[in-house]
């Protein structure tokens, strides 16, 4: 488990990075919580020749509120968003899905940004970022632009980071009154990784579904929006019946993946269920109900 | 005893422990000599090729390399890896070392390279260049056996390697009485041992006094001595093993592996210490796996649930070659095909088939979870057929206490027990009759509660020297130290059973001192007389025995010396406090310093009476213990998912007399565990070119903490009387017990399913499926259902036990 010789970087601040970035092209790798990263360079699956660290570089790690917005630097820890109480109080979303990642050594290392930047299709971030319409800000020595959810996960472990460029920070609106998220998950039991995993946001008016957004993770080679579902629902009451009528296409025109833990079918199906359960959650936590 | 118990049966807690937990503890991998090399294993990565040839000039010339050899370096110089088996047939599936020609397993090694430092070596490893021509794996032990199969050895003419046959009592006529026979194919699944250490060797070969000694993490360090020595043909007095902490066994380590040969070898080679630390991938192929059976049985019983006979073939994948134990430990499994029951009659086919996959070998329990699991399943099974409550079907086929010791037809004593009475308490404790008005109140409501029983009896403490291969005996030696501390040398080798704790109470208990006087040394052949080992549950029933006299012989002489300086007659003296005290009068006693001085200054020691306080036992048990239990487990099963939960577990094992119940406790939560893994999570899984596609932590799921309900234990006290402790061990109950228990708690929640038995792991998917197979019942439960017995369900069944399980 030794991993291939490389050279280490460890920039002090992004504009380093970016030289080092811009210097090596595709023969350097950022190194964040190397949770992903390391154990597929010890297995020689990737072998960079220069690693570049983002973890001694200050100020990519930070959880703060903007004009109703929450930012989250991109080198936060998992352990950082479970355990955040402004994020528990404003986007109780992100502490559910960071809880649900891995074990304790595993949250106490990996970063936000490179979860999402890896864009493993069974990780817990992707979900909770689609269903929380979130958009990302990537970095370069040439400015920097803004990419919504939705358009970020391009394929499985491919994302829409151009060479150079650093995912910095992603930022996810506050939910408030009327409104509720829940992440559910059925974890692969050997990893922990997400068989299926499914976040749900909603806000209730009247009793109706006035706003809905679900992300899948797990399902399929990439996280997606269960689009199918949120149409069905959107405008409707929130009813039991209707919710489980809606939840059963969450994984409508998904080519499903299929491995050892689980086959296509059973993820299809699974997909259904643990949508029904994440809008029951959310629902029930939107109408102020303690669940 | 002359002493009441201070120490025997108390609940003191580990002496090994702090150490351990502080992380102050050296295992293989913190040993660090001067000049010491490092060594690593090209493996295949095919489970079935020729090598047509090996290049590794590339990798001689790599920085820090100081070597890379293959078979033909150690042609004439390194010997096969031992087998200790004895079977009439048993056909040869010799390894050597490093493959020769060909290599029919993957990870099996082909070359080795040693460098001066861990990083140089993984480098070097990938230039090592080798030209495999693949060819046919035969992954499947069925049609391995069937055949036009590839053969794995030649010239050998096919892939059996050995046919094990054993009748009983007359199977003919049991199966013509019989008012039922029911049949079943009952999978045993193939498991990686996972101790949480992998393997390590250290050697270091001292060339002027011609002396090697080996670290190595085992269970067996003088088996693993006697062994080297004829590998290496180095004489066997200048070898010395040790193995410092070991983490964690469970049989897997009960082995003789290439690479400890290959490294010793190397130390003596190059004139250097060389260290080989196995990854947790190598471990994966080839460290030993476990289990591997199917079993196909057939039970004849009459229609009051009746046992009569049962007949038996299973065919076991021992894998490509063999290592100690590999064909020896599915015959343990035929020896214990009649369970904790009265069968009148069995027949038993056993045959030992070869593959393209990393060997079997004992893992915990080593053949008997496997023969309880298919009697526990075949009770349930036959419950089923008969709608009787599976509780009741076993007290009915149970030998009454009066009826031990207790012969089995397949030639088993059981020494001593009581079925009836674990049986009983472990219904109560769980609340059996209420967790089954409790199961039929939530099935109305489309929730599904299992409830499964199994009892169990298993053989342990190997065992008479008769029935083993290699003996079945243990050593100890005991010292009084001449400042009074007391050092027990055990051939046994604990590997986190907890025996530093547990023979330094009976040190305590036997001299009248404190378990902090007695230290406990083991794993050193250069320290400690030659034992067998740890393994089989005997390190107590054996190995605490020997120890236990060794004790008493030195009480006795101590007795003999004071009774000698007092006058008084040595049967009075009372041990205890530091003290050696007379009964009937206070001046003839003396404090045990002075006792012990006595016997080392050597002027006043009764005529002819040996100086010192030294005494060594080779005990020899007269047959195996049998310990025994009842387990209950409580299962709700998630109809949407299949995920099965784990809601209650209680356990009833009775081990004998116990030295210390914490330790008695732990070795049963562990087991219980450990069946769990096996019911619930773990597989290795093969494909259809031998590879191994759970091969690492990601894939093979064991169980952790979350998945464990409370586990409840309690225990009856049965003495064996086999051993003066009554002891009968317990390191393999729980593992033995619990799977079945659990399993039977999965099936019999899926019973409105119309399901009647599931193979392990019970994976969710494997339960949805099963699930929607027939949609949501509307069934009546198992209570209503013995009122009135639906014909229709019968012939449904009948079809289902046609069907090939895998
Ligand atoms: C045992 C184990 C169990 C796990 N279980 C789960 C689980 O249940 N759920 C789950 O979601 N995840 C799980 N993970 C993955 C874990 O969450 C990783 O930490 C995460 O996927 C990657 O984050 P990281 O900070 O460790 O990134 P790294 O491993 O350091 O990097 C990952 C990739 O992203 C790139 N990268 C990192 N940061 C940036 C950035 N800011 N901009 C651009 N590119 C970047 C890197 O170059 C690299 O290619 C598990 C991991 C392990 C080892």
């Amino acid at each position: 488990m030794i991993p291939a010789a490389f050279e280490y970087h460890a920039p002090k601040n992004l504009e380093e990075a970016f030289r080092l970035l811009d210097r090596h092209g595709d023969e350097a790798k950022l190194l964040a919580g190397g949770h992903s990263l390391l154990p597929m360079m010890k297995l020689r699956l990737a072998a960079p020749r220069f690693v570049i660290d983002l973890g001694r570089l200050k100020g990519l790690d930070y959880i703060r509120e903007e004009q109703g917005h929450m930012v989250i630097g991109a080198m936060v820890k998992h352990a950082e968003i479970e355990h955040s109480s402004l994020l528990r109080a404003k986007c109780p979303l992100l502490p559910e899905a960071a809880a649900a990642i891995g074990d304790v050594q595993v949250r106490n290392r990996g970063t936000i940004g490179g979860s999402l930047a890896h864009a493993d299709p069974a990780a817990d971030y992707p979900a909770a970022i689609l269903g929380l319409d979130a958009v990302m800000e990537l970095q370069s020595n040439s400015g920097s632009r803004t990419v919504s959810a939705e358009d970020f996960f391009v394929d499985m472990l491919t994302t829409q980071l151009r060479p150079g460029e650093i995912l910095t920070q992603i930022r996810v609106p506050v939910i408030g009154k009327g409104s509720g998220t829940a992440y559910c998950k059925l974890p692969q039991l050997a990893s922990g990784y997400a068989v299926v995993g499914v976040a749900a946001r909603v806000t209730l008016a009247n009793g109706k579904l006035a706003q809905v957004t679900i992300g899948v993770t797990g399902v399929g080679p990439k996280a997606y929006r269960a689009e199918n579902v949120e149409n069905a629902l959107r405008g409707k009451k929130a009813s039991d019946k209707s919710v489980a009528e809606a939840a059963r296409h969450a994984a409508h025109g998904i080519d499903a993946l299929a491995d050892l833990h689980a086959s296509a079918d059973y993820r299809r199906e699974m997909a259904g269920v643990f949508t029904r359960r994440a809008l029951a959650l959310a629902i029930a936590r939107a109408a102020g109900k303690k669940a | 005893m002359a002493t009441a118990t201070k120490f025997i049966g108390k609940p003191l807690k580990r002496k090994e422990d702090p150490r351990l937990i502080q992380g102050i503890a050296h295992y293989v991998d913190d040993l660090v000599l001067a000049g010491m090399l490092h060594a690593g294993f090209v493996r295949s990565p095919h489970a079935h090729a020729v090598v047509k040839s090996i290049d590794s000039t590339k990798a001689q010339s790599a920085p820090g390399v100081v070597g890379v050899f293959t078979a033909e370096d150690f042609r004439g110089q390194i010997g096969i890896v031992p087998c200790a088996a004895q079977l009439p047939d048993l056909k040869g599936a010799p390894r050597p070392v490093l493959a020769t020609g060909r290599v029919r397993f993957v990870g099996e090694a082909v070359a080795v390279v040693v460098a001066s430092d861990r990083y140089a070596l993984r480098d070097a490893m990938d230039l090592v260049e080798v030209d495999y021509e693949p060819l046919t794996p035969v992954v499947d032990p069925e049609k391995a056996i069937s055949k036009n199969a590839p053969v794995l050895h030649e010239p050998s003419a096919d892939n059996v390697s050995f046919r094990w046959e054993l009748e009983g009592g007359d199977v003919k006529r049991a199966f013509k009485q019989a008012d039922k026979v029911i049949r079943q194919r009952i999978l045993n699944q193939r498991l990686v041992p996972m101790a949480m250490e992998p393997r390590g060797v250290l050697a270091e070969y001292k060339r002027g006094e011609k002396t090697l000694t080996v670290w190595s993490s085992t269970q067996i360090p003088h088996l693993l001595k006697t062994q080297l020595a004829a590998m290496l043909g180095t004489p066997e007095h200048s070898v010395r093993v040790i193995t410092p902490e070991v983490g964690g066994g469970f049989g897997s380590k009960l082995n003789v592996y290439p690479e400890e040969a290959i490294v010793a070898h190397l130390a003596m080679r190059l004139g250097h210490p060389v260290k080989w630390m196995e990854s947790r991938r190598e471990n994966f192929v080839c460290t030993i796996h476990g289990r591997d059976q199917i079993a196909d049985v057939e039970a004849a019983v009459s229609k009051d649930g009746t046992l009569l006979g049962t007949k038996w073939r299973i065919i076991a994948d021992l894998g490509a070659y063999y290592q100690l134990l590999t064909p020896l430990v599915p015959t343990l499994t035929g020896l214990m095909l009649a369970g904790s029951y009265k069968v009148p009659a069995i027949k038993i086919e056993i045959i030992g088939a070869l593959t393209n996959k990393m060997a079997t070998d004992a893992y915990r329990g080593a053949g008997r979870p496997e023969a309880t699991y298919y009697v526990e399943r075949l009770m349930d099974l036959i419950a089923a057929e008969l709608k009787m409550d599976p509780a009741e079907i076993r007290r009915k086929n149970f030998p009454l206490p009066k009826e031990f010791p207790y012969t089995t037809p397949t030639g088993v004593a059981y020494d001593s027990a009581n079925y009836q009475r674990s049986l009983d308490i472990a219904l109560k404790k769980s609340g059996y009759a209420k967790l089954r008005k409790e199961q039929a109140a939530l099935r109305k409501q489309g929730r599904y509660l299992g409830i499964g029983v199994s009892t169990y009896v298993e053989i342990c403490a190997m065992g008479p020297s008769s029935a083993m291969p290699a003996g079945g005996w243990e050593s100890a030696t005991v010292r009084v130290e001449p400042t009074g501390k007391v050092t027990i040398l055990t051939g046994a080798s604990p590997h986190g059973q907890g025996q530093e704790t547990s023979f330094a109470q009976m040190g305590a208990e036997v001299l009248g001192l404190t378990p902090d006087d007695v230290n406990v040394v083991h794993g050193d052949t250069g320290a400690v007389p030659y034992g067998i080992g740890t393994f089989g549950s005997r390190g107590t029933a054996v190995g605490g025995t020997a120890a236990y006299m060794s004790l008493v012989k030195l009480r006795d002489k101590l007795a003999k010396i004071v009774g000698h300086l007092t006058g008084e007659d040595p049967k009075n003296f009372v041990f205890g406090g530091g003290s050696i005290s007379s009964k009937s009068s206070a001046n003839k006693s003396i404090s045990l310093g002075e006792a012990i001085g006595a016997a080392y200054t050597a002027k006043t020691l009764p005529q002819g009476m040996e100086p010192g306080l030294e005494a060594t036992t080779f005990f020899e048990p007269t047959n195996f213990t049998f310990p025994f239990g009842a387990h209950v487990c409580v299962v709700e099963i998630d109809a949407e998912t299949g995920g099965v939960r784990l809601l209650k577990y209680v356990a009833v094992d009775d081990c004998g007399n116990v030295l210390n119940p914490l330790l008695v406790e732990g070795q049963v939560h562990g087991g219980i565990v450990q069946s769990v893994g096996q019911a619930m999570f773990e597989e290795a899984v093969y494909d259809e070119h031998g590879q191994l596609i759970t091969g690492e932590l990601m894939d093979y799921a064991i169980p952790r903490a979350d998945a464990m309900p409370w586990m409840e234990t309690h225990r009856t006290v049965t003495p064996s009387p086999v051993n003066p402790l009554g002891v009968k061990g317990v390191g393999e109950a729980g593992t033995i017990g619990a799977t079945p228990a659990i399993i039977n708690a999965v099936v019999d929640a899926l019973a409105p399913f119309g399901v009647r038995h599931v193979d392990m792991p019970v994976k969710r998917e494997r339960i949805w499926k099963l699930m929607r197979r027939k949609a949501a019942p509307k069934r009546a439960p198992r209570a209503a259902a013995k009122a009135k017995p639906k014909k229709k369900s019968k012939s449904a069944a009948r079809r289902r036990t046609s069907r090939r399980a895998r």
